[in-house]
């Protein structure tokens, strides 16, 4: 019989971890359960349903860092901070819509178990690095805690970013601790149109060799273009690549002027303000353009960026129907390619990997998932360390089992 | 502080050590002789001393692995050194142990401004990276004190901050990759000039290990480029309070400076007579704001901050007008310590984070534990972020000075830890601080780092003695099930 336990407090959740070590039954742990069609299938019977550890608490705005369970919607914390010009810097993705779920059901746990962060991770880093302390219970049934509130810790190991990123097998996360930064008063987006993925890569590394600050740097090939929701870029016709600057209202127009001076000797430029740059960032950071259309199969890439257009390139030689578009200067790809059952992984893998990078299988019916390797591969000792380091926190391997690797 | 007591099996075995070690590495990189033996008889933490059993300089990825693999099979302990400028013993040796330097390993290997990185070797000084990159327009961030001298692989083991890393993060933070070398002579590489892991984020959590986990051969680093235009702000403030609520203030109004500095009256004075920089010496704190970007912002930015100061009460306020002046604000707080260095004999250098918000409450506390010790302390904040660098004066040749430092120095980090901040924040845990680990770690949070520990380094031979109050075998680590809450852990005696 399935079991769904569901602990409202981190006792409850000691007491759940040690009930499967003794039963010898592993659990699946879910927060909001939105990212279940991400990552490999969990191969477990009984769930632990984080649902009730849900709230924020203990919002500082003047020490910019608040608590909150794991459950709790990024929506509500994006809201809370807003109302004190504050936000979570990291732009975490709702990759609901784009998985076939409904939007808005992303919680914090799941962000931060899957480190997921969006455009503006190349200036405001990842959300593993908003992460300033947390508390867990490892698959011995022990509760522990690291880092702490403050963001300037080297107090013992940094724990907490091993646990971002572990997919909840690693430690079911209780409580955690997290930096909120300010808001820009003002955004403002540089276009550019026109370009090919090799030159519109180009001209994100320009921008991004600027003093300007930029925050955030994509390249929309035509056919990707023409699905967004803002005129200026579906209207084009043509390819886009765009350029963010936020910051106080003086400073983001200045940069803006700048960035437009600097990117017009690659082709005509265009600006948006802030309402259309924030529909713009919003479809690239929850990858709208692959939403509509669930068929193919998604890849997410983190490349050398210099490499993006190649990498692209050499897969679209081999696999028919490829369409991507680029993030992060083009260090982030996501790739749709029509649907086959080995995901082509071999043919992005290969690329990836004479690149530099790895490449995480994001959308792919269940069977897939649970037959090709969702995650990158790692050199043997490598992947020797990290299941070491599994079995010293979940020996007996009771926490979301083959969620990451098959049998670990 | 206590060390674990050398191993009489492996110091009998130091002929044969050393036989081995020149089988690896020419004659010249391996020291086994008193005399040279003493350049690495501490790190920038000076009161503790010890004399390694050997040190060596390897002059590549592979020498460091045969070493490894040979201390391995021989069960000798290796502590890994960059430049020896840390400041919590990290680097402390050990009498039973291979002291391995870094400092032979230290070419730039790429500057890659197309993937806005560098790739380096662990013996290159925090600044040369920045200098190397400085023609083509970028930098390296994070920038401790010591950065014309510390290593970034020092820098990685620590995961050090600095001035400016309210603004641009720690190490932890701008870094893509490293290379490194497990105990057991396995070369792994984590990460490279791409973002975030495939798997688990074991660059996270190398950054940081005070050389526990792995020995780092090579360094991806990220490039920035460098802000056009750098002014900054240096107010006086009648009372520690103003100050203080000032940053709370400037903060809150969305603004994030580049870096945030306050120095108490008596770091103003010692400060003042040392560089004659022209700091207001009727005040009791001074902090110096500074910004950084395209000149209409840190225009915009130094007017506001301006502003904000005078509402929260400064005496004075003066803005840079040029270069000139603004290294003449900072001259003063980069010769606090020289300065303190002028007043005493000797200087312990703490590093406690707070809130922001307790920066009064910990001062006024730093102040009444001065009289109680009777010890002069000049206090020096990283204050954006809540990080205090108290100084306090003592004399180590009068007898019971050090203890007496020791255990001020003790209290200020309990209260720390009581006002909701840390026991660390830049300069590690090392031997200094290894005691006080249970007032912030229970003995579950302590063993699960021990347990990470033994996922790199099962036989304990990396930097054993730091960071960890009670060494634990990784077998009995591995045994430790919990029933009911019940542990049936066998207590090992502390060393």
């Amino acid at each position: 019989m399935t079991e769904r336990l569901a602990p409202n407090s981190e006792s409850d959740v000691v007491e759940a971890v040690q009930w499967a070590l003794a039963a010898k039954t592993p659990l699946e742990i879910v927060a909001g359960g939105s990212k279940r069609a991400l990552g490999r299938p969990v191969a477990a019977e009984h769930s632990l349903d984080l649902g009730s550890l849900t709230g924020m608490r203990d919002y500082e705005p003047a020490e910019m860092v608040f608590d909150a369970g794991p459950a709790t919607p990024v929506a509500e914390i994006t809201a809370e901070l807003a109302a004190k010009n504050q936000q979570l810097a990291f732009e975490p993705p709702d990759l609901g819509p784009l998985l076939g779920e409904a939007e808005g059901r992303a919680t914090l746990g799941g962000v931060m178990a899957c480190n997921l962060s969006g455009p503006r991770r190349i200036k405001a880093f990842a959300a593993r690095d908003h992460l300033l302390g947390l508390k867990a219970v490892t698959g011995r049934g022990e509760a522990i805690k690291t880092g702490g509130r403050v963001v300037k810790n080297v107090t013992g190991y940094d724990l907490c970013k091993l646990m971002a990123g572990s997919w909840g097998t690693l430690g079911v996360v209780t409580d955690l601790t997290v930096r909120a930064l300010p808001a820009p008063e003002r955004t403002r987006t540089v276009l550019v149109f026109g370009l090919d993925d090799g030159r519109g890569l180009k001209a994100l590394r320009a921008a991004l060799a600027t003093p300007h600050e930029v925050s955030a740097a994509a390249h929309l090939p035509a056919a990707i273009a023409a699905r967004s929701g803002v005129s200026y870029i579906m209207e084009a016709g043509v390819a886009v690549s765009a350029v963010r600057v936020e910051g106080f209202g003086l400073s983001a127009e200045a940069r803006c002027v700048a960035l437009r001076d600097a990117l017009g000797a690659f082709g005509p430029v265009e600006e948006l303000h802030s309402k259309n740059s924030g529909t713009l960032w919003r479809e690239v950071r929850d990858v709208a353009p692959f939403a509509a259309d669930t068929a193919p199969q998604v890849w997410r890439l983190s490349l050398t960026p210099d490499k993006g257009a190649s990498v692209v390139a050499q897969i679209a030689g081999v696999v028919l129907g490829a369409e991507a578009f680029y993030d992060w200067g083009g260090g982030l790809v996501w790739l749709a390619l029509p649907a086959r059952d080995d995901a082509a992984a071999s043919v992005v893998r290969g690329a990836v990997d004479e690149a530099g990078g790895h490449a995480l299988l994001v959308r792919a019916s269940e069977r897939v998932r649970r037959n090709t390797a969702v995650f990158h591969p790692q050199p043997a000792a490598l992947a020797a360390l990290s299941a070491r380091l599994k079995r010293g926190f979940d020996p007996d391997g009771v926490l979301n089992p083959g969620r990451m690797v098959a049998g670990v | 502080m206590l060390m674990p007591k050398p191993d009489q099996a492996v110091l009998a075995k130091r002929n044969r050590l050393i036989a081995g070690l020149h089988d690896i590495l020419p004659a010249d990189c391996v020291i086994g002789d008193e005399t040279r033996l003493r350049a690495y008889e501490c790190d920038g933490l000076s009161a503790y001393r010890q004399l390694p059993l050997v040190a060596v300089l390897p002059r590549e990825t592979a020498e460091v692995a045969a070493i490894l693999r040979l201390c391995r099979e021989l069960e000798v302990k290796i502590v890994p050194r960059g430049a020896g400028t840390g400041l919590s013993g990290g680097a402390l040796p050990l009498a039973d142990g291979v002291t391995i330097g870094l400092s032979k390993l230290n070419r730039i290997l790429e500057v890659d401004t197309a993937n806005r990185c560098a790739v380096v070797q662990p013996g290159v000084a925090n600044l040369a990276i920045s200098q190397a990159a400085e023609a083509e327009g970028w930098f390296y961030a994070p920038d401790p004190s010591s950065q014309y001298a510390c290593s970034i692989g020092g820098n990685v083991a620590e995961n050090s901050g600095g001035v400016h890393c309210l603004k641009y993060g720690l190490t932890t933070n701008n870094i893509l990759g490293t290379e490194i070398v497990l105990m057991d002579g396995e070369v792994v590489r984590l990460g490279g000039r791409h973002f975030d892991s495939e798997g688990y984020d074991l660059l996270g959590v190398m950054t940081g290990s005070e050389g526990l986990l792995g020995v780092i051969t090579e360094v991806t680093v990220r490039l920035l480029p460098r802000p056009p235009v750098v002014r900054a702000l240096l107010i006086g403030f009648p009372t520690v309070e103003s100050a203080g609520a000032c940053v709370g203030e400037v903060i809150g109004s969305g603004i994030i400076p580049a870096g945030m500095e306050i120095m108490d009256r008596f770091a103003i004075q010692a400060a003042e007579n040392f560089a004659h920089v022209g700091y207001p010496t009727d005040v009791e704190a001074v902090m110096i704001v500074e910004f950084d970007g395209p000149a209409v912002e840190v225009d915009h930015l130094v007017a506001r901050v301006s502003e904000i100061a005078n509402n929260a009460g400064a005496a004075s306020v003066r803005a840079s007008r040029d270069e000139a002046e603004r290294e003449r604000f900072w001259a003063g707080r980069k010769a606090a310590f020289a300065a303190a260095g002028q007043l005493s004999p000797d200087y312990y250098v703490m590093d406690g984070t707070i809130p922001r918000g307790k920066l009064a409450e910990i001062l006024g506390l730093i102040k009444r534990l001065s009289e109680k010790y009777d010890l002069r302390v000049a206090n020096v904040f990283h204050a954006g972020d809540g990080n205090l660098h108290p100084l306090i004066l003592y004399d180590g040749n009068v007898a019971g000075e050090f203890e007496k430092t020791e255990a001020f120095g003790a209290e200020i980090l309990e209260a720390c830890v009581v006002m909701g901040g840390v026991l660390t924040g830049e300069h590690g845990v090392g031997v200094e601080k290894r005691d006080l680990m249970g007032t912030v770690f229970n003995e579950a949070d302590l063993n699960q780092q021990q347990r990470v520990k033994c996922a790199f380094d099962p036989d304990g031979l990396l930097n054993p003695g730091k960071v960890f109050p009670t060494l634990h075998r990784c077998a009995e680590l591995g045994l430790m099930h919990v029933h009911k809450g019940q542990v049936p852990f066998p207590d090992l005696p502390r060393f």
